[in-house]
């Protein structure tokens, strides 16, 4: 078996497998390419039927902010593909408290509903992940 | 002398610098993810209102748009286009851009 797969064991039952993945967004939206790239993967990882988190600490609060419009800079505003995630059964987003507050940013600012955690908050969920991905 | 600064204030120590090293009456534009700092509530704003008492600062309104912060700049900051960031780099004597 090992010889047709590279010398990998492949597990039987693996399809069974679901573990906890946390997607990390520390970057602001457009001055440069990780928070579109992040959402890429992060919907490819929804047909997989893992266990997603994603979490937005730092400037990558600004993700999320609402009233985004991109016309004059030429770019793709992909802000509403956050609304989107809901449809891939990805519901669990996470906003450092400490970061949207340094940004002067409300919950109501956001284009989505989040879960508001502090630092110890967010450290423990961290913890608890099998799998954590930055970008 | 322009000083252009396009990272985010809480990212990266580039807005320090320009804010730090610009001698008065100058100019400091801030493109791309720098506009952050010309947004209320940012952690920045002391930092850049103390700026603003001796130099000009500008920001490029089509990446304040495209980050949806064009509801909060701070009051006295001067919003340019891509038409008023090539004016300020013709009028000035030198240009530094904090990478």
């Amino acid at each position: 078996m090992s010889e047709s797969t590279g010398g990998i064991e492949m597990e039987e039952d693996m399809s069974g497998t679901v573990k906890k993945f946390a997607f990390i967004n520390r970057k602001a939206p457009y001055g440069t390419i990780y928070a579109l790239e992040s959402l890429e993967v992060v919907l490819i990882s929804a047909a997989f039927d893992q266990d997603v988190s994603l979490v937005f600490a730092d400037d990558g609060v600004y993700q999320l902010k609402k009233g985004q419009a991109t016309k004059a800079v030429g770019m793709k505003n992909f802000s509403p593909t956050y609304r989107a995630l809901e449809g891939y059964d990805i519901e669990k987003l996470y906003v450092e408290k400490e970061s949207m507050e340094a940004r002067g940013l409300t919950a109501d600012d956001l284009i989505v509903d989040v879960e508001v955690l502090d630092a110890a908050e967010m450290a423990a969920l961290l913890e608890e992940q099998d799998v954590v991905l930055s970008f | 002398m322009l000083h252009i600064v396009n990272k985010s204030p809480l990212e990266r120590n580039a807005f320090d610098g320009a804010l730090r090293m610009a001698k008065p009456g100058s100019t400091i534009l801030l493109i791309e993810d720098a506009v952050y700092a010309v947004t209320k509530g940012n952690k920045a704003e002391g930092q850049l209102k103390e700026a603003m008492k001796n130099c000009s600062v500008c920001a490029l309104w089509p990446d304040l748009e495209a980050r949806g912060m064009q509801d909060t700049v701070i009051d006295g900051i001067k919003q340019v286009d891509y038409n008023g960031f090539v004016d300020l780099v013709a009028e000035s004597k030198s240009v530094m851009s904090w990478l």
